[in-house]
């Protein structure tokens, strides 16, 4: 491998075409060696290397993936069944990256999913793929038939007696499905309802079950641990946490992307550097850093490093590190409303602050984006940032539909009023 | 009325889950993939074929968003209402393909070609705006853009 493709483990493979790395190419360059590497270890030394990685999760969680593989109970503690689960139920708004990873380079996922089962002795591994992702889930389909064909996948893994099973679940639409529990329910033909915690799926999952469940991003990232030591993936990081990231950057800005760099690059590389600023015309206003759940960012906090303490020292989260950028001509107002109808709409409907305090939220955005907000619907948008907080929900859903509310109250204050005392939106 | 080959489909998604309840989400996809939406009675008879109470398929029937209760057109318009897209203008993409269609989101022209639905982020904003038409992912759009695509969609 180059240098290059070295500092970009999870894309350094890609086809500039946009077409799949297919099984030979994937084998030709390292593929499936971190598999082999992990099918020579025991389950406990496989885990030992991703704990000692530090590789945090992905999906906007950032819980520790080895620690979270280490909950599970052994075999001889808890017999019978247990699953490993990979989550691509990418639809948090403004996050792209895990579509990139399963177009570019599918059999990556399959080996990091086979790697994750070895970890926790799982046989049978579900892939639960947005339904609307039809292109991911068409190559993913055609690599897993390779893999098979191959040996990787199935009863007998490369001749070594273990048994890993491969399937491929569509979901059947809705957000909620992307929450852990949520999708459990999907996967057991139930409503994506989530479920109180503890017990944690880890325990407790899939029909019952011990289920370790990972982001797409999360389980891309075990091949290169097993194959080039956590040693190595540590030193690929600029902070404390392991490995590189997909971070991206969407809204109007000269070139909108993604690009995989050291966790803990600066804000402001990213998004001048790789994004090249703001489109013609336009002034950076703020940015959310990782998607619609994540509180704003503002100029002051430009030179943050991208990494998750680090952003969470800054008032947000990093969230899944693909970042929305609000610029000076579009209205801070508008931008909240098109957000809080999407998880007013998403909300599963089960816990009374969701269900409920949603689309009030979104009702008030939108009465004061129409020029008939009243005086205290500020006062309103408010106390739900107060009350709807994660020890009142099941999930992290409505919670994190608050967090750019809140940043938006404290920081666009002036637009907020400006919209009531005119009777209308300053930026129609 | 389920086909012997929808039957054969169902059954091939028992052999992968542990309870007949784990197959009841994919045997109304199955139905809905030929007969493009799931109608009560289609809930009945996939409750029946599986051995569960009605309930508990109309509890999922309800849910999902890619499960269709009404007769759709011979194409779905999906189009990304989230926020990179709004960002990028995509709420007058919506205005200009609901004159356009004559239809408001939720409904079906009355030639029965394009159903009109609103989508969630569709892992694509870097290009935005996006919408799906069937299958098929497109992006950048404009109002002229949209204009060429629906013209290939007959």
């Amino acid at each position: 491998m180059t240098p290059a493709a070295l500092e970009k483990p999870l894309t350094g493979r890609m086809r500039a075409d946009g077409s799949p790395v297919l099984l030979r190419a994937y084998e030709a360059a390292g593929g499936y060696q971190g598999l082999r590497k992990a099918l020579g270890l025991s389950p406990k030394d496989i885990q030992g290397e991703i704990h000692r990685a530090k590789l945090r999760g992905r999906g906007g969680g950032g819980f520790d993936t080895g620690v979270k593989m280490g909950l599970m109970p052994p075999p001889a503690d808890l017999p019978g069944e247990r699953y490993v689960v990979a989550n691509a139920d990418e639809m948090e708004p403004g996050t792209m990256k895990d579509r990139w990873l399963m177009e570019g380079d599918p059999h990556q996922l399959i080996e990091g999913l086979l790697i994750a089962a070895l970890a926790v002795e799982a046989q049978t591994a579900f892939l639960f793929i947005r339904g609307e992702y039809g292109e991911p889930m068409a190559r993913l389909q055609q690599a897993l038939g390779e893999a098979a064909a191959a040996g990787y996948v199935g009863a007998n893994v490369l001749g070594s007696g273990r048994r890993v099973e491969v399937y491929v679940h569509p979901s059947a639409g809705r957000y909620i499905c992307g929450e852990e529990t949520g999708l459990l329910g999907a996967l057991e033909g139930r409503r994506a309802v989530p479920r109180a915690k503890p017990p944690f799926p880890v325990v407790s999952g899939l029909w019952g079950r011990p289920t370790l469940i990972d982001n797409v991003e999360t389980l891309c990232n075990l091949p290169h641990i097993l194959a080039r030591g956590a040693a190595w993936y540590l030193g690929l990081s600029l902070g404390p946490d392991g490995g590189t990231k997909l971070f991206g950057v969407s809204g109007r800005v000269k070139r909108p992307g993604l690009w995989e760099l050291p966790m803990g690059t600066p804000l402001r590389e990213i998004l001048f550097d790789h994004a090249g600023g703001m489109a013609d015309g336009l002034n950076f206003r703020a940015l959310l850093p990782g998607g619609a759940s994540t509180n704003f960012l503002l100029d002051a906090h430009l030179d943050v490093a991208m990494d998750f303490a680090s952003v969470e020292k800054a008032g947000s989260r990093l969230g899944t590190g693909t970042m929305i950028v609000l610029d000076d001509r579009t209205c801070p107002v508008g931008m909240l409303l098109s957000m809080e109808r999407f998880f007013a709409r998403e909300s599963c409907g089960w816990c009374t602050p969701c269900r409920e305090g949603l689309p009030w939220v979104a009702n008030t955005l939108e009465a004061i984006e129409d020029g008939r907000g009243e005086e205290g619907d500020l006062q309103v948008l408010a106390d739900h940032v107060r009350l709807i907080k994660m020890s009142a929900t099941f999930c992290a859903l409505a919670p994190g539909a608050m967090e750019p509310l809140r940043g938006a109250m404290q920081y666009f204050r002036d637009d907020f009023e400006r919209h009531v005392r005119e009777k209308r939106c300053p930026w129609k | 009325m389920l086909t012997d080959h929808d039957k054969q489909e169902i059954q091939a998604e028992l052999a992968r889950t542990p309870s007949r309840r784990g197959a009841l989400i994919e045997a109304l996809r199955v139905v809905q993939r030929r007969a493009g939406w799931v109608s009560n009675a289609d809930v009945v008879e996939v409750a029946a074929f599986l051995g569960l109470p009605v309930s508990q398929a109309e509890d999922v029937a309800t849910f999902y968003s890619m499960i269709f209760r009404q007769e759709v057109g011979r194409h779905v318009i999906l189009l990304c209402d989230s926020v990179s897209c709004w960002v990028n203008r995509a709420d007058a993409l919506l205005t200009h393909l609901r004159s356009r269609l004559g239809i408001r989101l939720g409904q079906t022209t009355a030639d029965g070609r394009f159903t009109l639905l609103p989508a969630a982020c569709l892992g694509a904003c870097d290009r935005g705006p996006v919408m799906k038409v069937d299958e098929d992912l497109h992006t950048h759009l404009t109002a002229e853009k949209i204009d060429r695509i629906l013209e290939s969609y007959p």
